[in-house]
């Protein structure tokens, strides 16, 4: 595979967990409601995989990870939602309580040394023909098939939200929540399954991470991405087909790291592992305020 | 039952029937025991001043709430409804004072919501279209609701209610943010659905827009039903008497004062943004000392003059010359006035707060706070309790207080009375006669055109574009209001 | 005896971390910040205080020390002026500036501790070790129980004073209750006090990390926190915000992980039991402040 290819390829791996878990967030914060207990869905979808996977297959695996991070989303659910809570305080809780249940779990059965165990995991499926296109056929058609499900929810969800009264209403919602109540609409109906379909999402992306490409479970190993992917809504200005495409840009500029490896450009090691991070910042401070969140954003409306 | 029978009970029962309604709220009554009984063709208006109940009463008739008691009948079968969708399924339709569009959304978004299956806009479009043959109302289904003026918003809620086939629409204080014209033109289009066979409820605390369009009346007064009739055989007196009890009052009279003397606060070519960003209006306007100046204006353009002069918003250019003590109270309490999370001494000691160095004299802001609640009339529990443990008229009175009691130089209020019952709105008015009495200036914004003709000594009108200054007289006030529109609209 | 005082020492000394940046954190959302960023500006104080420790302890000898914990102050504050200048300019939601710098900040530490701050015989990837007079003393000879836990006992009463009897505490209190009041009834000037709640956050967490690098670990290495700066949060929610109730919470916090890592090395009891107990503590003190009926901060959309 030619520099380019690699490239791209690396391209559309970062992406893929990135651009699961940023379209689930997109859905809830259309709602009006923020999860900040993303990372915990993800590094619990990590871990849920991490457990279903030793049990056969790797999609019996996915369907732990997208259980697990339901649960987590539940939890943020029934406080944020229901309860009423700040948003922020519950997500970043639920963000710790997942942390450290995963961190616990793990070590309790796994042992406390934490040895690399190992599950199928899920390799590359070609798909015929697509693959063969030069250039981007294969970084785009040669991935695990969980990024070919990846392809087919982007453009379902961007359809739901604006071709059917269902996703009207989501919008609304994320609009004015009082407003939609005059409209017969059940404000918190939706937050709640539009929380639960987030973590579901996310918790796929931590399957991905686990069962897709690292092959096992480390403490942590969700590294902020649940943050990162929040941002990565705020990029693609809180509409699915932008989110898409702000996930994929994010890989390609974290890819860039094997140009530069490639080139002989020597930085510490420590530089690429940062810039993930520091290019976050930069997409923000370049988009500088000008996305316009869904007006309710975070907000709690009294429903008279 | 077999078709005959439901005919027969259609034809001859009332189209909406309220029967004994009753809704209590933490223990308080808000509705005892009401009945409102609803006939096709026919304007009801529903009176009752601040607090009756008459919003509540509608909100249980378009399933916002549920009553504790009693029971709701369309066409004279017994119907339950548990949200707003199942009302509007039954036919009954609310046209709301705020909070019931999406200002980011489009037209025919709004009009969509709530319905079910695929989306389509062109579906919306073409119901619209079908709403204007029948009824004479047009709207363009592509303009976003942000960039619609108040009267053409109303006018887009009451179209969706006809899109969605209502048969009964119930408003709620509809010509609080109308000029006159609009007004009229409003009570056409009611008059218009009246006659093709629909029911219009008019909950409203003008008496005059009661009396020139009601057909039938029924009135409130604290949660009770005191009166129900046909217009026909009712005077202004007794509808009065019913409103207030035994003690009709008279918005105070103005009284005579000396004349003003030295200027307070000035603005010279000040060019301010007004709300909605879109237009900027250049002005030069004088308060003295010891006067009391009226404003009036269209769809957001008096509250940013009003932030200009009490000091809370900067204009673009222009000179502002204000004095050091300013009193504001604003007009959303619960958001810019009051701290929900503060106590009342807490809440008293936001006033200069933010020019306050060094240590918190909590025990003379106690003292200034029991102060501020004796003079004042505040009803509350003590300086500990939190501003939600107030009705609306005792968390005015607070905010007023807080605000007079370091004797402000000028004193800028906006829409003071709204919402308040009509104790709380006499002190209010007596309260701003006596800071101008004191030697302060006054200026104070309100919608209410009878409330401007009898507080002020002299009246501004402005528009997006222009200044113009009046008597306070309400007429006056009313044609200048008319000319600053059409002005607007060339 | 002696064994029961040395674990309540461990207890105190593991508090102390704890509860200062824990002061941070309640001071940062009692005033309208979401700073979840004490993470990184505690490590980016034990930096400063390392560097300024290693340059100086030579010559002024135990001056160096309170250098130290005012350059870890300067370091937090310079780090977390990075997330106010963010928002400030370019709106960025300190929420998700304040994490990133986290994460970058972990890098920075191990790039540091590998390379130029590494100690001469470059073999372990770390600082040199302090010498006795770049340490704090001891408060209690024979245990670990060092200055800064008085530290940051006296931080605690200051900040509450602050906050109860200064105009500017109030301030703070008001734009983090409710900015459009305090703007439009206090004419308070919630930009400048956003951004001085901002720096002080961060100069508390950097006073963190400066003490723990100078009385414990005298060294800069990786995975120098484990997680202060999160668990950091869970001790100010617990407290209600309060900065006295921080003392007990921070406590608290210590003999948990403490006993966490006792039962580990006895019972092989996993410590990170520890954090799913604290986690779950959050849980708990927000269903109490929902059920009460008020936010103990306010809403972030304001922004």
């Amino acid at each position: 595979m030619s520099a380019v290819e690699t490239f791209l390829e690396g391209t559309v791996r970062t992406a893929t967990p990135l651009a699961f878990a940023a379209l689930g967030e997109t859905v809830v914060e259309r709602s009006g409601v923020i999860n900040i207990g993303l990372e915990g869905a993800i590094i619990a979808g990590a871990f849920g995989g991490f457990v279903a996977a030793g049990y056969g297959s790797t999609w019996l695996g996915f369907a732990g990870a997208m259980l697990a991070g339901i649960a987590m989303a539940a939890v943020f659910a029934c406080f944020a939602i229901h309860v009423r809570a700040d948003q922020i305080i519950t997500g970043t809780a639920i963000s710790l309580l997942g942390l450290g249940v995963t961190a616990t779990l793990y070590r309790q059965l796994y042992g406390a040394t934490g040895a690399g165990l190992s599950i199928p995991t899920m390799g590359i499926s070609e798909l015929p023909l697509l693959s063969s296109i030069p250039v981007i056929g294969r970084p785009l058609f040669a991935q695990p098939s969980i990024t070919y499900v990846l392809y087919l929810i982007i453009p379902a969800v961007w359809w739901w939200m604006y071709h059917t009264h269902a996703g009207l209403g989501l919008r609304a919602t994320g609009e004015d929540p009082r407003a939609v109540v005059v409209a017969g609409i059940a404000a918190k109906r939706i937050q709640v399954l539009s929380v639960l379909f987030g973590g579901a999402l996310g918790g796929i992306a931590g399957g991905v991470l686990v069962i897709a490409q690292a092959g096992s479970f480390a403490e942590g190993m969700s590294a902020g991405r649940g943050f990162i992917a929040i941002a990565i809504v705020v990029l693609g200005r809180w509409h699915p087909l932008g989110v898409a495409a702000a996930a994929l840009i994010f890989g390609a500029a974290s890819a860039l790291q094997y140009f530069f490896q490639a080139l002989g450009w020597s930085l510490p090691y420590q530089a690429f592992l940062a810039l993930p991070y520091v290019l976050t910042l930069l997409g923000l401070a370049g988009i500088a305020g000008k996305a316009v969140a869904p007006a309710s954003l975070g907000r709690w409306q009294d429903q008279r | 039952m077999d078709n005959d029978s439901r005919a027969h009970r259609a034809l001859t029962s009332p189209i909406l029937a309220l029967n004994d309604i009753t809704k209590r709220f933490n223990g308080i009554s808000a509705l005892e025991s009401v009945s409102l009984s609803i006939e096709a063709g026919r304007i009801t208006a529903l009176l009752g001043e601040n607090g009756a109940g008459k919003t509540t009463l509608m909100r249980i008739a378009f399933g916002m709430i549920q009553p504790d008691a009693g029971s709701i009948l369309v066409d004279g079968r017994r119907a339950h409804f548990h949200s707003p969708s199942d009302a509007i399924a039954a036919g009954i339709g609310m046209v709301h004072q705020q909070f019931s569009l999406i200002p980011a959304m489009t037209v025919s978004e709004n009009v969509a919501l709530g319905g079910k299956g695929r989306f389509s806009s062109k579906e919306i479009a073409s119901r619209l279209h079908e709403v204007s043959e029948r009824t004479g109302l047009t709207i363009d289904p592509h303009a976003r609701v942000a960039d619609l003026s108040s009267a053409e918003r109303q006018k887009l809620e009451i179209i969706r209610t006809i899109a969605h086939d209502a048969r009964v629409m119930i408003l709620d204080e509809p010509t609080a943010v109308l000029t006159p014209r609009d007004t009229a033109e409003l009570f056409t289009q009611l008059r218009a659905f009246a006659v093709s066979g629909g029911a219009v409820i008019l909950i409203t605390h003008k008496l005059t827009d009661a009396l020139e369009h009601g057909d039938d009346v029924s009135v409130l007064r604290r949660g009770h039903l005191v009166l129900s009739s046909r217009m026909s055989k009712l005077t202004e007196a007794t509808l009065v008497t019913a409103m207030l009890g035994n003690a009709p009052h008279v918005l105070s009279a103005r009284e005579s004062r000396s004349a003003p003397s030295r200027v307070a606060a000035s603005l010279v070519q000040a060019t301010i943004h007004t709300k909605s960003r879109l237009t900027a209006m250049t002005v030069t306007l004088q308060v003295r000392a010891g006067e009391i100046v009226g404003v009036s204006g269209l769809d957001g353009a008096a509250t940013p003059l009003l932030r200009v002069l009490a000091g809370r918003v900067k204009p673009v250019s222009g000179e502002v010359k204000l004095p050091q003590e300013i009193g504001f109270v604003p007009e959303n309490r619960r958001d810019e006035a009051l701290i929900e999370d503060f106590s009342l001494a807490e809440n008293f000691a936001l006033a200069g707060a933010g020019r306050r160095q060094g240590l918190m004299q909590w025990h003379a802001m106690e003292a200034d706070t029991r102060d501020v609640i004796s003079v004042f009339d505040v009803r509350t529990p003590g300086t500990a309790a939190f501003p939600a443990k107030l009705s609306g008229g005792n968390q005015q009175r607070f905010v007023l207080g807080r605000e007079l009691i370091k004797r402000p130089d000028l004193l800028v209020l906006e829409n003071p009375t709204q919402g308040l019952d009509v104790n709380a709105s006499v002190f209010v008015h007596e309260r701003i006669r006596r800071a101008r009495n004191d030697g302060a200036a006054v200026v104070f914004y309100s919608s209410d055109v009878d409330e401007l003709a009898s507080l002020s000594d002299r009246v501004v009108v402005v528009s997006g574009s222009s200044l113009t200054e009046v008597s306070a007289d309400r007429d006056e006030i009313g044609r200048a209001l008319l000319s600053v529109e059409r002005n607007d609209e060339r | 005896m002696n064994a029961e005082l040395a674990l309540v020492a461990d207890a105190l000394v593991r508090a102390t971390p704890l509860i200062i940046a824990g002061l941070a954190v309640a001071f940062a959302f009692r005033g309208g910040v979401f700073n979840i960023g004490a993470e990184g500006q505690l490590l980016v104080g034990a930096i400063a205080a390392t560097a300024v420790t290693l340059a100086s302890s030579g010559s002024i000898g135990r001056f160096s020390v309170v250098l130290a914990v005012v350059a870890g102050a300067l370091a937090g504050a310079a780090w977390a002026w990075i997330a106010a200048e963010l928002k400030r300019r370019f709106h960025v939601l300190e929420i998700i500036s304040t994490i990133m710098l986290n994460f970058i900040a972990i890098h920075l530490v191990s790039f540091l501790v590998r390379g130029p701050l590494q100690e001469p015989a470059r073999i372990y990837p770390q600082t040199e070790t302090f010498i006795k007079s770049g340490r704090l003393p001891l408060l209690v000879p024979g245990t670990r129980l060092h200055l800064g836990f008085a530290l940051a006992i006296l931080l605690a009463v200051t900040l509450a004073w602050v906050f109860n009897h200064t105009a500017f505490g109030f301030r703070v209190r008001a734009t983090g209750a409710s900015p459009a009041a305090a703007r439009i009834a206090g004419l308070i000037d919630t930009d400048k006090t956003s951004l001085a709640v901002f720096l002080i956050s961060g100069a508390l967490a950097g006073i963190a990390g400066s003490v723990e690098v100078s009385g414990v670990t005298f060294a800069l290495y990786e995975n120098l926190s484990p997680g202060y700066g999160y668990t950091a949060i869970a001790v100010a929610l617990i407290a209600g915000l309060n900065p006295i109730g921080i003392i007990a919470s921070g406590i608290f916090f210590g003999i948990l992980e403490t006993g966490a890592s006792a039962l580990q090395r006895e019972f092989a009891v996993p410590s990170s039991l520890a954090s799913v107990v604290e986690a779950a503590l959050i849980i708990g003190a927000l269903t109490i402040a929902a059920v009460r009926g008020r936010h103990p901060i306010a809403r972030v959309a304001e922004s």
